[in-house]
């Protein structure tokens, strides 16, 4: 560490330059760790609410959302393997009037206890006069008990009473008391099983079976031999496996945003990297002095390392503790799911990890390293005579570029698109970005040298001499550039990617909501639903020109994965209206045909034409696949059928939503209300096409929040690029701007060179930036999306906000260069000329 | 002792050196000159080890440098010689005693010893009270002073200045020669001072004169 005070002291003395690249690593560092940190959040508080759920549980039986028949618990309970089953039911409702979900598990108290002792509830003391016993008080009809964190949601006490969606009639329950052992989710409520039976007209029915072991028996051995017993449709599966579908489900997103925080820090990286090239070319003669002197190439090497580690790890501790502010401000503004939706009803609290952290200085020091890697290097191979006679900074590197290996990174981009998913993670595509990242900064100096030769050597004399120099040192622009190049492609990528994604989920919702109203009885999920009457009475509505009902279930096809959507409603036989992927293989006449979503072709590898089983009401359905649509709104895949055929196979007559079809020149609010009025006491919601989307789209921007923050940070970082890039060029060119003072050159003179030519450099970066970001947008969309979200987009150029921000840009370095370069102006003209240093 | 016999360097296959021969006994202090561009500074490189020769032998206190790599000949410079040069060289974002006790730290030695040594140095050369100025606010000649007492603060035993007083006028340039011959002499090391002017080259014991034949005297 002796020589600490040479090269670290250095750095002080580079002041600006050093702060651009400690701010550029900060921003990086920051990002990653406030999304890893909020993820985190939100994932263990995940988790942690399924394993209350499940409690001692072994293994669990699930199956479709409407349930199976309550048959097999007694089935399964006789079983030997097994110690301790207990039925449950779970009803997912909302509170009437409000969007407040409720999961209503209904549990026997009796049953549950060995099982899933967290969802035993405690009855309040409730002094109302009743002198009900309060430990029978459980077993009422109407008694519900709320978590704790469900009493603050819905603002009740106990004795309260609150209405809730019951099919499509109103249900008005109790508030019994709470559950001491899962105080937290703010949606849990127990009920009696067979309280929820009646209520929600599910006699004899159940959605899961929690099972306890018999001592001495291993999970999967019992799973083999239970497994049998199970009609079609149904899976046993281990408790840990739901945690594991849903942050299954939300990986490819966080994924994708530690992705977008990456590239951040890998601009971050190309800062350190313009402030070290530039500092080595400055301190050519003083490197070369030290090496004169005795200092070992391997030692200089190290020392210069040590200085981008040094800016690093500053970074890094710095940014690892704005990141956790950071992660903080998005827990409280927009939940654990960053505005995705997948987490939403949690509240996380922010941990602090050790080793996150630790990792996140790690990846700091390590972007500080790698900035300084090539300028060390170079650096270190000086020969030390020459470098010591030639005195200033004429050595000043060229920088040609490598035509041939960039060339060969751009190309290499193409095969690893077709690599396919390695667990469900788009890995190929992120090799093809970094591929044509790398390749197109390495592509840069060509291309500026290219664009420099076409720059005609006219007009008034800064002109000239800032296109001189962009001619005869294209790798020092290039090396501002570098920083813009990057940071323009991540923000151009995004841009397009997202644009591309709205204007196409605004096209399928379009496609997906073609009617004029629509009908439900609380959301499409729960346990609201539609009767066959009811359905009736709705036809005749007057103004009402025609009704589509559409039935939803979910299915279990494969145990691990997350359950399949089914929705039933009026499909034409050749797919008219489904936004169709591809064309359609209608089935032959009697036949029951099914379409699917992409992200059922991509999951299960079912093709048009094929013959597929689907469990219906317990039995396995033999369904051929018609064709395929496009569906933004369930990742874990849809089935889409005819309304018919699924009633025909399941005899469920019942549905959840209506689409309804205004006569010509009737209201639609009068409608409205008047379909609203055919069901007793306001369960039914009327919505609007309009509204939905909407809705939709305010949640699609929502989700898009954090990106359009970390693409702002790379834009900071890129111009932060700029201004270092030429604080230290400038600085370096001191000796230089008191010459051409002595020339007679003004002040505003050398100004405006000095903007001419952080706007060519930053001309070059940004030119370079937007094909580099065309072709990253491709591959998200064609790559990324596809392999992550399953789910394919139509690209939509949003040609003028890019042209706008291009040219934005360019002015903010022209700005840059010149606050850059106003210290060195200030300097006096004639010490300038004589200051050797 | 410095051996040097028969050394030749080539540029593109242009000779610079044909055969350049000499021998420095201990505590003896040459000067070369010669005309700009006869290879004054590419000899003082071949003997610094920063440059190979492409014939000939050299060697300082027996030791050959045709039988060392290149962290060998490193540590040689690092241990055995010390440096003037004509642009001084003071990195400017240390103060001067950190200056001259760079080649200390190069060797590993830091701390209160090491700043005395340096400070005695500084002392040496008129120095002592601006040991922690920083380099911005000293004159050409104040700078030169500063380098000769980094030269000498390893107790070298070559130093090598090439055209120490290029940069400084003339009065300068006669105190920094003087001190220079002064501080080599009071070390008992050899020295080489690299100049075109007779002037400067009468301060040391002996004058060299290399023409494209070689060194004379
Ligand atoms: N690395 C090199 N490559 C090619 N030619 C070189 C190199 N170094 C020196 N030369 C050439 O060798 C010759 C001698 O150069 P050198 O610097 O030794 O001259 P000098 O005697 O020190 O001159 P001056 O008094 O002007 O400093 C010159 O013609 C120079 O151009
Ligand atoms: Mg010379």
């Amino acid at each position: 560490m002796t020589l600490a005070p040479v090269f670290l002291g250095s750095l002080a003395r580079r002041r600006t330059a050093t702060l651009f690249s400690f701010v550029a690593i900060l921003l990086g560092v920051a990002l990653g760790m406030a999304v890893q940190a909020v993820n985190q959040a939100a994932l263990s508080e995940f988790g942690r609410g399924m394993r209350t759920m499940a409690g001692a549980a072994d293994l669990q039986v699930v199956g479709p959302r409407g349930g199976f028949d309550e048959g097999l618990y007694a089935t399964l309970a006789a079983r030997s393997e097994v110690a301790q089953a207990s039925p449950v039911l779970e009803m997912r409702t909302e509170r009437i009037g409000s969007a407040d979900g409720l999961r209503i598990l209904g549990i026997d108290l009796f049953a549950a206890g060995p099982v899933t002792p967290a969802l035993l509830p405690r009855p309040a003391e409730i002094q109302d006069g009743s002198d009900r016993d309060t430990r029978l008080a459980a077993l009422a009809e109407d008694s519900l008990f709320l978590s704790m964190a469900a009493r603050e949601a819905l603002q009740v006490d106990p004795g309260d009473r609150i209405q809730v969606h019951a099919e499509d009639r109103t249900l008005t329950l109790r508030v019994a008391g709470d559950l001491p052992g899962a105080p937290d989710d703010p949606r849990l409520a127990v009920m009696d099983i067979a309280a929820v039976q009646k209520h929600f007209s599910r006699i004899g029915r159940l959605t899961r079976i929690d099972l306890r072991l018999a001592g001495g028996q291993d999970a999967q051995t019992a799973r083999a031999a239970l497994e049998p017993l199970l009609p079609a449709g149904l899976m046993l599966e281990v408790p840990e496996a739901a945690v594991d579908q849903a942050a299954n489900l939300s990986r490819a997103y966080r994924v994708n945003l530690t992705m977008l925080a990456a590239i951040a820090l890998v601009t971050g990286g190309f800062l350190v990297f313009s402030a070290q090239a530039l500092s080595v070319v400055r301190r050519h003669t003083e490197l070369a002095f030290l090496r004169a002197i005795g200092l070992a190439r391997r030692q200089l090497f190290l020392w210069l390392l040590a200085e981008g580690a040094l800016v690093g790890l500053l970074g890094g501790l710095a940014g690892v503790a704005l990141g956790h502010g950071i992660a903080l401000g998005l827990l409280t503004l927009l939940g654990g799911d960053l505005g995705a939706g997948f987490f939403s009803g949690l509240s996380p609290t922010l941990r602090f990890s050790p080793w996150a952290s630790a990792a996140y200085v790690l990846l700091g020091i390590g972007a500080g390293v790698a900035g300084a890697w090539l300028p060390a290097r170079e650096a270190a191979a000086v020969a030390p005579a020459r470098a010591l006679k030639s005195g200033d900074d004429s050595a000043l590197s060229g920088g040609r570029g490598v035509p041939m290996l960039s060339l060969a990174m751009l190309t290499a981009s193409l095969p690893a698109c077709f690599i396919p998913p390695i667990q469900g993670l788009p890995l190929g595509g992120y090799l093809a970005i970094a591929c044509l990242l790398a390749g197109a900064v390495m592509l840069l100096p060509t291309l500026a040298s290219m664009l420099a030769r076409t720059l005609p050597l006219r007009g008034p004399v800064p002109a000239r001499l800032a296109a001189a120099r962009l001619a005869a040192a294209p790798g020092q622009s290039v090396i501002a550039a570098t920083g813009v190049l990057a940071s323009v492609a991540l923000v151009a990528a995004m841009a397009i990617m997202v644009g591309s994604f709205r204007d196409s989920v605004d096209v399928w919702l379009g496609q997906i909501l073609p009617a004029d109203l629509y009908l439900r009885a609380g959301r499409a999920q729960s346990a609201g639903s539609l009767d066959e009457a009811l359905q009736a009475r709705l036809g005749k509505i007057p103004g009402v020109a025609r009704v589509q009902f559409t039935a939803f279930e979910s299915l279990r096809l494969e145990p691990g994965r997350a359950p399949v959507e089914l929705l039933a409603r009026p499909v034409s036989p050749d797919g008219d209206g489904l936004p169709l992927v591809g064309s359609a293989r209608p089935a032959a006449k009697g036949e029951t045909q099914i379409w699917i979503s992409e992200a059922m072709r991509d999951l299960y590898g079912w093709r048009p034409g094929e013959r597929v089983l689907i469990p219906l009401a317990g039995d396995e359905v033999a369904v051929q696949v018609a064709g395929v649509w496009r569906d933004y709104a369930r990742q874990g895949g849809a089935i889409m059928m005819d309304l018919a055929d699924y009633r025909r196979l399941t005899g469920d007559a019942s549905v959840q939503t209506a689409a309804i079809w205004l006569a010509p020149g009737a209201d639609g609010i009068r409608v409205g209300e008047a379909l609203k009025s055919t069901s007793d006491s306001g369960a039914l919601e009327v919505a609007f096409p309009g509204e939905i989307r909407e809705r939709s789209l305010t949640i699609f921007d929502r989700t898009f929040v954090v990106t359009y923050v970390l693409e702002a940070a790379a834009v900071v970082i890129g111009l932060a690029g700029v201004a270092a890039s030429f604080a230290a060029l400038t600085a370096a060119r001191r000796r230089e701007f008191g010459m051409l003072r002595h020339l007679g050159l003004t002040r505003r003179q050398i100004g405006a060179m000095l903007a001419l030519e952080g706007t060519l450099a930053a001309g070059v970066g940004v030119l370079g930036g937007l094909a580099a970001g065309g072709a990253i947008s491709l591959i998200l969309i064609e790559v990324v999306n596809r392999q992550s979200f399953h789910w394919s987009m139509d690209l939509h150029l949003p040609w003028a906000s890019l042209l706008w921000f291009a040219g934005l840009l360019v002015a903010l370095a022209g700005l840059a260069a010149i606050l850059a370069g106003r210290q060195a102006m200030r300097e006096d003209a004639l010490l300038a000329v004589r200051e050797d240093w | 002792m410095l051996e040097i016999s028969d050394l030749q360097r080539r540029f593109d296959g242009r000779p610079v050196l044909r055969s350049v021969s000499m021998r420095l006994e201990p505590g003896e202090y040459v000067a070369i000159t010669g005309e700009s561009g006869v290879g004054k500074s590419t000899l003082l490189n071949l003997i610094a080890g920063l440059d190979r020769p492409d014939g000939g032998r050299l060697a300082l206190d027996g030791a050959d440098y045709g039988d060392l790599d290149e962290d060998s000949l490193t540590r040689l410079r690092r241990d055995k010689l010390g440096f003037v040069f004509q642009a001084f060289h003071i990195l400017p974002h240390l103060t001067l005693r950190q200056n001259v006790v760079l080649p200390l730290w190069l060797k590993g030695r830091k701390g209160p010893q090491a700043d005395r040594e340096a400070d005695r140095l500084l002392d040496a050369v008129g120095l002592a009270d601006r040991a922690d100025s920083w380099p911005r606010e000293l004159s050409g000649g104040e700078m030169q002073r500063v380098a000769i007492a980094r030269a000498l603060v390893h107790a070298p035993r070559l130093i090598l200045a090439d055209e120490p007083t290029g940069n400084l006028d003339p009065s300068n340039a006669a105190k920094v020669l003087t001190l220079l011959a002064e501080r080599i002499r009071a070390s008992g090391a050899m020295g080489i001072l690299v100049t075109h002017s007779p002037e400067a080259a009468r301060s040391a014991d002996r004058v060299l004169h290399l023409t494209p034949e070689g060194l004379s005297a």
